[in-house]
């Protein structure tokens, strides 16, 4: 099938998708976007988050016709070229990478939380927002350090 | 000298500078081993056995062979090689010969155009099999002669006994027992297995892959493949996450095995059910202690047997068997000591190397025990810890002395000094914030049945490769002008797996050639090997290395200076104070020399080294005695947890750990090490399990393998100290392994401490808590 929806701002139309393809395999292997990352394949790890129409999912849970004429936002798609979002800044900058992983889906998903939040989140609601984001590697504790950084350096609704 | 080159150069040793790939990770532009692509690829699938142990009668590939889009379907057969590899023993089957010894083995591999083509075409295979009941007693395999055998050679992998005096003969004013178990802990990387094979012009084969051991792997693969290794070339792939689970060959062979048949290239990306099967876990234990004291506390003796399951087939088995028995005594002077620690063979799903291993399994057992020591005493945990605790001088109970710092009890006074954390979060609207509580969000107590603890924990990690093993590690280093500017590439085979090691190296290369500029090339095996990202000794082998291949650059390039001196008609005589600072020669005495763009013109430096720690010896087969270990290291934790008591649901309100690693060279790396380290081991104490029953597990997913979630960890509190090892590269001491060790004991002693119950398993489980459980855990399944 021919699956046809805007991604990162582009249009994107993507031919022989078989339909039992989902919305991760299409961005990974059919767009040249291997951003987005495949962990668990079950929505259990969040390592795929992207925004579909505004709202952030588990690509591997989505079909990919499920994205027909709708809107991705990709890890990808966060910078404003070479400017990196305070978001990622931020992660670098606090330990919160390691493997990097669990990176891409982290920063989509607090990426929506600052988008809905003004100021700094409260520690537990940083917890709350990223409770569906599994990492292995920091013990969460920079990730939440990096979140609060790019807080209080203004990233949040704009 | 060395204050003044560092003060010289930022980015250096005892900084934290950015990591070189931390921008790409970040925007999703950082290349893992699953997102290789190549035109004309295809993808690869794996046929595994449903069996824990049968006997193969007949494989049939014709209808997979039929399915369009396929392009080959191997077995066995088709290995040009050996047809078994393995780090130890070479005892696995690159695919299953004549029988299968675990759920999960491998049969026989496809490559197909699409990966779905290629999983649908292994359901196409038709395999008979003969199935028969497994061996999964662990205890029954190691001591019951006429338990079947595993393999022919039978099922004792290792059996290392340790005696110290006359364990059988002492007797003590207060003995305390104890039977411990270790659940099957998955390593839970995040990126699964997957690489790339290419088939190359040469007949050989280039292999992208995501590992923690290029040369390990190069070896085994070329034996399979019946290729000199100069033609199976090796570059490490990104790496998501590794900690133990990368040592072992998953889809190396599989991958290069279908390239080559096929001319194209091959891509393998295990899913994650398959990553379950796919590499090898933490070995499961059942520990039986019996620590014989006086009234006051102080040991007497320690009887210990230790039982490693290891699986169907020996990985790693040999070196866990090795930590356990060596370190089961624990970090405690101990002037009786008789252990034994076996490692077997069973048809459960292969163990090998995990953070930590066969110290992990022995610290919570010895831990538990301190505990139990403690009560029956009648003193505070940490005090028992202290009056028995090993310091600088001591001997571990193989008769090797510490002969370095080993500052045990500071550490346990200054971790019970930590002040208490807050009795509990409250809202804004004074009441307990849900998150806070045990069972958070899914509202099951707002505070009632709610008892806290407070646990503590202290472990002892050997770092690098102990035992005789011929460790080392190799780099190669070069300085030469880039624009006119001096520019440093550091090239090794060192895995980097997330710990930071690319940033390491960088930092080491900038302090001891006071070059800012400074580029870590991509590991691959063009470059002698830097042995594995394991055995938290990559800091201390593949750091010592990168030091060691800029020394002699240095050398050559204070050579060149004093050329440099004699041709300007400055005279011969090369100060002998010289040092490389800001891209200068400079002299203490004498001052600027000359600039490296002035010395070096179109000349590159370099140099290649090989890094060895000192050496080790065997452990003597009967006794255990012998100086087995390079270096010891030590984190204590104190844990502090609140229960629900009548629902045994447990929610840790806050980690903390104090370590000593001799030297800080990257503190926000070192203080991830700590802190994902303690997650782990908080893991294993309360969650992770790979449920086996029969020989088959009964949980490969995120779903039903649970690891710890950002609400499941605690905020923590870390202290790092530095006492020098006057026999590591700068002091350091190994840092990966050592968190994940005592996070684990102190996590259970909290919660012992808040309901009273004896706790001698980990995972813990809510019908433990609460008092329910039956007589043998086990039989929960």
């Amino acid at each position: 099938m021919r699956v046809t929806f805007t991604v990162n701002g582009e249009e994107r139309v993507v031919d022989d998708v078989w339909e039992g393809e989902s919305l991760l395999y299409v961005l990974r292997e059919r767009c040249g976007l291997p951003g987005s990352k495949n962990a668990c394949e079950q929505g259990e790890c969040g390592s795929c988050t992207v925004y579909l129409d505004g709202t952030p999912v588990c690509a591997c849970l989505v079909a990919a016709g499920q994205a027909e004429g709708g809107t991705v936002r990709t890890v990808e798609g966060l910078a404003e070229g070479h400017r990196l979002d305070p978001l990622q800044e931020a992660f670098v900058e606090c330990g919160a990478v390691q493997c990097g992983f669990c990176t891409p889906g982290l920063i989509v998903a607090a990426h929506d939380l600052l988008a809905r939040t003004d100021g700094v989140p409260a520690d537990t609601e940083i917890r709350e927002a990223l409770a569906g984001n599994l990492c292995r590697c920091t013990g969460y504790e920079q990730i939440i350090e990096a979140v609060r950084l790019a807080a209080g350096r203004g990233a949040g609704p704009s | 000298m060395t204050t003044r080159l560092e003060s010289g150069v930022r980015g250096g040793i005892g900084d934290s500078p950015v990591r070189p790939d931390g921008n790409l990770k970040v925007t999703g532009e950082f290349a893992y081993s699953s997102d290789l692509w190549m035109d004309g690829m295809l993808w690869g699938a794996t046929l595994r056995s449903p069996h824990p142990r049968a006997r193969i009668t007949s494989v049939d590939l014709t209808e997979a062979v039929k399915l369009p889009g396929v392009h080959a379907v191997l077995t066995h057969e088709d290995v040009p090689g050996a047809r078994c590899y393995g780090l130890d023993h070479r005892d696995q089957p690159v695919l299953a010969i004549d029988r299968v010894r675990y759920q999960g083995e491998a049969i026989a591999i496809v490559a197909a155009d699409h990966p779905e083509t290629a999983r649908r075409a292994c359901e196409r295979i038709v395999v008979g099999y003969e199935v028969e009941e497994p061996v999964t007693d662990a205890r029954r395999a190691a001591l019951d002669p006429a338990c079947p055998k595993v393999h022919e050679s039978g099922n004792i992998v290792r059996h290392q006994p340790v005696r110290v005096g006359d364990a059988s003969a002492a007797t003590a004013d207060v003995v305390v027992t104890g039977e411990y178990e270790v659940g099957m802990q998955d390593q839970a990387f995040l990126g699964p297995e997957s690489g790339l094979a290419v088939p190359a012009e040469d007949g050989g084969v280039d292999l992208f892959v995501a590992t923690q051991w290029l040369h390990v792997d190069q070896e085994q693969i070329a034996a399979c493949l019946g290729l000199p290794a100069e033609r199976v070339r090796l570059t490490l792939a990104g790496v998501g996450g590794a900690f133990g689970a990368r040592e072992d060959l998953s889809m190396q062979i599989h991958a290069c095995l279908l390239a080559l048949r096929t001319g194209r290239p091959v891509k393998f990306v295990y899913g994650r059910e398959e990553s379950f099967f796919g590499h090898v876990h933490r070995h499961p234990a059942v520990l039986r202690y019996e620590h014989g004291a006086t009234s006051d506390g102080r040991l007497v003796y320690v009887r210990a047997e230790i039982i490693l399951d290891g699986g169907a087939y020996a990985s790693s088995t040999p070196a866990v068997v090795g930590n356990a028995a060596s370190l089961g005594a624990g970090p405690y002077n101990v002037p009786n000591v008789a252990i034994d620690a076996y490692g077997v063979y069973t048809n459960n799903p292969p163990c090998g190397a995990m953070r930590g291993f066969g110290a992990v399994q022995a610290c919570f057992a010895y831990e538990s025990q301190m505990d139990r020591l403690a009560e029956a005493c009648g003193l505070d945990p940490v005090e028992v810890r202290i009056r028995n605790a090993l310091s600088e001088g001591s001997t571990i109970a193989t008769g090797q002395v510490v002969d370095m710092p080993a500052p045990l009890t500071d550490l346990l006074e200054r971790v019970r000094a930590f002040p208490p954390p807050a009795a509990r979060i409250t809202g804004e609207d004074g009441r307990p914030d849900l998150l806070g509580l045990p069972g958070g969000v899914a509202n099951t107590t707002h505070g009632e049945g709610v008892v806290r603890g407070v646990g503590y924990g202290i472990g002892i990690k050997n770092i690098c490769y102990s035992e005789g093993f011929d460790d080392h590690s190799t780099a190669r280093v070069r300085l030469e002008l880039v624009g006119g500017e001096p520019a440093v590439l550091v090239h090794t085979a060192a895995a980097e797996v997330g710990q930071g090691l690319v940033t390491l190296q960088a930092q080491i290369a900038r302090t001891e050639l006071g070059v800012d500029r400074v580029t870590v090339a991509p590991a691959d095996t063009a470059v002698g090997s830097a042995g594995s990202s394991s055995a938290s000794r990559q800091s201390y082998m593949t750091g010592g290395a990168v030091r060691a291949a800029c020394a002699a650059v240095r050398a050559r390039v204070f050579a060149l200076a004093g050329r440099h001196l004699a041709a300007e008609g400055r005279g011969g005589r090369v100060p002998a104070d010289l040092a490389l600072a800001d891209g200068k020669v400079v002299s203490e005495s004498e001052g600027v020399i000359a600039t490296l763009a002035e010395i070096l013109h179109a000349e590159a430096v370099e140099e290649t080294r090989e890094f060895r720690h000192r050496p080790t010896r065997p452990m003597d087969p009967l006794t255990g005695q012998g100086d087995s270990h390079t270096q010891f290291a030590f984190c204590v934790h104190r844990a502090v947890v609140d229960v629900d008591v009548e629902l045994g649901l447990v929610k840790v309100v806050e980690l903390a750990a104090v370590q000593d690693v001799g030297r800080i060279l990257n503190p926000v790396a070192l203080r991830g090490q700590i802190l994902g380290g303690s997650a782990q081991g908080l893991g294993l104490a309360l969650m992770e399990e790979i449920q086996v029953r029969d020989g088959v597990i009964r949980n490969p997913s995120f779903t039903d393998y649970l690891i710890p979630t950002i609400l499941d960890m605690p905020p923590m509190r870390t202290q790092v100290l530095e006492h020098p090892d006057p026999h590591a590269p700068y002091g350091l001491r190994g840092a990966g392994e050592p968190p994940t060790l005592s996070s684990t004991p102190a996590v259970i002693a909290a919660v012992r401490a808040a309901t009273g119950r004896s706790l001698t398993r980990v995972p813990v489980r809510p019908e433990h808590i609460t008092g329910h459980a039956m007589d043998k855990p086990s039989d929960l399944g």
